[in-house]
């Protein structure tokens, strides 16, 4: 916690903030006013926009409070919603529990010394990340069927998807987090008689592991959205729960699905919050020699060669 | 494999409509999301907050419950309509939805490149007098849009992919056709779907490999 600060750290971040007002001058009378004239115009320009939504959705009767009381029930959310968003966070947590293993074991395969072990390690993440995650759910549905023929559950369907897609991902994030930790590590640890697989254990993993944290739960952030391709495929989950079990009973599609789309931006910012604090907290360790990862989904401009500007985009705001 | 060849037009004619699907909301992605990165970067608190706002809200929502608003909610529910055949209605309806969501991050990786943009090039632009517009158009913006070649090359390959989702409404897509494939064809499960598996490599290893290209082609010598 008490890490002394580092001034170069310190400097950047505000410096991505005021980098971007660097576009325009510190306003003078004449742009204050003219700032003001398009600020009124674009607060007068919502409501408009919102009116104009509003007597679209009246038309087709989609404010009639009686679509919209059902939310303010208990045994609604007890019975409908609940079981959904269950269904949901269980299978996201399975498919963490099983993808985050499934990654640390196919990242490491890639950097193995052996080529009989790196080869099909790449092939296999290589592949797995290359297909739509839908595709994979369908085929593990019918293929289970057809080859195995084993009857799989949309929910298993589901979680082998999630896993097959984002363990790989995660295997490429643990691949750039031991990546990452200068060369020099291993060399030192290798004088020192240890061998390969002591090294990685003992001197690279322990601190890559806190280099990687941040992208780690960044990606389970990606698993958890992933789960709503379960809807395709009739897993019970919470965007069924929204788009075909609340509809049916009170035909309400518009409304349950603002509230369904609520819930889950809720449960990710939730989990993008612990994202953000890893970050902060690996950014300040200062005992790790390896640089933060970024996750893949961030956006990363090259020559951003501080890392930080595009950290800060991807995740906060 | 018989059936593979067998069906090879059904499945050439479905990677053709996830080529046009991904062409489509690609472009519209690319100018919306130009536009929600000129609102996160421009001086009225009003329009950042806005932009902010929708790229927060869109990046945090599955794609597949957009897919299913627009097609549902906005389809079946408010009558939203381009064209009297149902199945462009659809198309053009998941379009908006891959689109819509995918300028979130366009938006994004562009605010990312105007960072990269060095501070001189913005402060001599408005030292030579130029408005904040024509200092996004002629000066930030096509910087900033060469160094983020690379992240916009991910995101399209990302939408290629994506655009299965668009199976949600029904529309034939590569997945769904599969899918279709997979059930009247159920002994040649393996064959279908390393087919299907193929033709998704064909789309996004060369598109990677293009982009990387560019990337380097494009790059901003500093």
């Amino acid at each position: 916690m008490s890490a002394p600060a580092v001034p170069s750290k310190r400097a950047r971040v505000p410096a991505g903030g005021a980098r971007v007002n660097v576009l325009y001058d510190a306003p003078g009378p004449r742009a204050r006013r003219r700032n003001a004239v398009f600020t009124v115009l674009v607060i007068l320009a919502a409501p408009a926009v919102l009116f104009l939504m509003a007597v679209k959705l009246n038309e087709k009767k989609q404010l009639d409070p009686a679509l919209w009381t059902p939310f303010l029930r208990g045994d609604v959310w007890v019975n409908l919603i609940l079981p959904g968003l269950l269904n949901t966070l269980s299978a996201a947590a399975v498919a963490a529990l099983i993808a985050v293993p499934f990654g640390f074991v196919f990242g490491i395969g890639r950097l193995s010394g052996h080529a009989w072990i790196r080869l099909p390690a790449g092939a296999v993440v290589e592949f797995f990340r290359a297909i739509p995650l839908l595709v994979m759910i369908f085929a593990v549905m019918f293929g289970g069927n057809a080859i195995l023929g084993l009857t799989v559950t949309p929910f298993t369907a589901v979680v082998i998807g999630l896993v097959l897609y984002n363990g790989s991902v995660l295997a490429e994030i643990v691949r750039a987090g031991i990546q990452s930790i200068p060369r020099g590590q291993s060399e030192a640890a290798l004088a020192v008689g240890l061998r390969g697989g002591q090294v990685m254990r003992m001197i690279l993993l322990p601190q890559a592991v806190t280099a990687m944290m941040p992208a780690i739960v960044a990606q389970l952030v990606v698993l958890l959205k992933d789960t709503a391709l379960g809807f395709i495929v009739s897993f019970e989950d919470l965007l069924n729960a929204g788009a075909r079990v609340l509809p049916s009973n009170f035909n309400n599609l518009i409304p349950s699905v603002i509230v369904i789309a609520i819930v889950y931006i809720v449960i990710n910012l939730i989990v993008s919050a612990i994202a953000i604090w890893l970050e902060k907290r690996s950014r300040r360790n200062r005992r790790s020699t390896a640089r933060p990862v970024e996750p893949p989904g961030a956006i990363v401009a090259p020559g951003s060669a501080t890392g930080a500007p595009a950290a800060g985009v991807s995740l906060t705001d | 494999m018989q059936a593979l060849l067998d069906e090879l037009p059904v499945i050439l004619q479905a990677f053709w409509l996830t080529i046009r699907l991904t062409l489509a909301s690609a472009v519209l992605a690319l100018v919306f999301g130009t536009i929600l990165a000129a609102m996160r970067v421009s001086p009225l608190p009003v329009l950042r907050g806005i932009g902010t706002v929708y790229v927060n809200t869109l990046r945090n929502t599955p794609l597949t419950l957009v897919i299913v608003f627009c097609g549902l909610g906005l389809g079946l529910v408010l009558d939203v309509s381009f064209s009297t055949s149902l199945s462009t209605n659809y198309l053009w309806l998941s379009i908006i939805g891959l689109s819509a969501y995918t300028a979130a991050f366009v938006c994004e990786a562009l605010r990312a490149g105007i960072n990269t943009v060095p501070v001189g090039q913005a402060e001599a632009a408005r030292a030579i007098g130029l408005t904040f517009f024509q200092n996004l158009r002629l000066i930030v913006l096509p910087q900033a849009l060469r160094t983020v070649i690379a992240p916009l090359g991910s995101i399209l390959i990302a939408l290629t992919k994506n655009t299965t989702i668009a199976a949600a409404i029904g529309v034939g897509e590569a997945s769904l056709t599969m899918k279709t494939l997979f059930e009247s064809h159920g002994d040649a499960v393996v064959p279908i779907f390393l087919g299907f598996a193929f033709g998704f490599l064909i789309l996004t290893l060369p598109t990677g490999l293009l982009f990387t290209w560019l990337s380097r082609r494009l790059a901003v010598i500093r």
